[in-house]
């Protein structure tokens, strides 16, 4: 057998130790910028356009997607496995989003109001 | 794995007896982290509904969450995500040595994070914040404990599989059981990229 794992049709082989090594260090670096973001205290208080805009969630949210994104398509294999595996990771993906949208919807136009005596 | 999988020559593609063409146990893997999706992506909306509302007097996620410590607890588990694809490429190619060291290097990183997250329980609980207090803190246990199940689990998972090959048990032939415990190790990796975003680093 080859030091690759066993390529099934619609495959492709994965990566090897040195572009694994590479990743962990984009990984590591994503998460020092995330850090950093969080104890700069000037980006929850941005002037665009005259208007103060807190940047730091959004930024936060694509960082964090953005690691999401890279350790699933290249630990985890899917950029290189079958498309099959993508489908069911994504359904069930897609459906989580679904749930914590609905979720915040509810909440946010049905709540009762707070404190509840 | 079937007979023919494992004879396959290098980069041929390989095509196991089943109807899909593909390994039924991977496919039985991907079909659990789907549903796993669902699961914490419950108590993650959970979470954001419950995380503003504390009355007056009770602690708030800025009184007690300590961002450094915590993002070397990110920091531990990420690095073990790498530790666990180290050793899923030592056994592709033969190298059970290297296998048994990435594993240990794997389950004592995850063990590093489990000990990471009862110092935090602890010393919040010292701080008057448990999951009886409020619906603040019975969200914020409930989707971090589960998560902290979920690494003990798959610190066990990998203490197995090192004994496995400590024995001779696993070999370059049996490399999809290390990948399948990769893909659960990696699942709770990226359920944690997303905790510790929501839940520590966006404030209230």
């Amino acid at each position: 057998m080859s030091a690759q794992a066993m390529v099934h049709p619609g495959e492709k082989p994965h990566p090897q130790s040195r572009e694994y090594v590479i990743l962990a260090i984009i990984l590591s670096a994503v998460t020092g910028i995330e850090v950093a973001a969080w104890y700069w205290e000037a980006i929850r208080a941005l002037m665009i356009g005259g208007v103060v805009i807190d940047l730091l969630p959004p930024v936060l949210i694509v960082l964090s997607a953005f690691k999401f994104a890279l350790v699933v398509m290249f630990y985890m294999h899917l950029k290189f496995d079958h498309r099959l595996f993508s489908g069911f990771f994504l359904f069930g993906l897609g459906a989580a989003g679904f749930i914590i949208v609905v979720f915040i919807a509810l909440f946010h136009f049905l709540r009762a109001p707070f404190p509840v005596t | 794995m079937t007979e023919f999988a494992a004879a396959a020559p290098a980069h041929a593609p390989v095509v196991e007896e089943t109807s899909t063409g593909l390994n039924t146990r991977k496919v039985l893997m991907w079909t659990f982290l789907g549903s796993e999706c669902m699961f914490f992506g419950s108590l993650i909306g959970t979470y954001l509904v419950y995380r503003g509302r504390y009355l007056p007097g009770q602690l708030i996620p800025k009184d007690v969450f300590e961002i450094p410590y915590t993002s070397v607890s990110a920091f531990a588990l990420l690095m073990s995500s790498l530790a666990m694809v180290l050793a899923l490429a030592a056994i592709q190619r033969g190298d059970i040595k290297r296998l048994k060291i990435w594993l240990l290097v794997t389950a004592a990183l995850g063990l590093i994070f489990l000990g990471g997250q009862v110092y935090e329980f602890t010393s919040f609980g010292a701080q008057g914040l448990n999951p009886n207090v409020s619906t603040f803190g019975t969200s914020f246990f409930v989707l971090t404990g589960f998560h902290g199940a979920h690494v003990s689990m798959g610190v066990i998972w990998l203490l197995s599989l090192f004994m496995l090959a400590a024995r001779g048990q696993l070999n370059q032939a049996r490399s999809l059981d290390v990948e399948i415990a990769g893909l659960y190790w990696h699942f709770v990796d990226i359920v944690w990229i997303i905790i510790f975003t929501v839940v520590y680093l966006i404030p209230v």
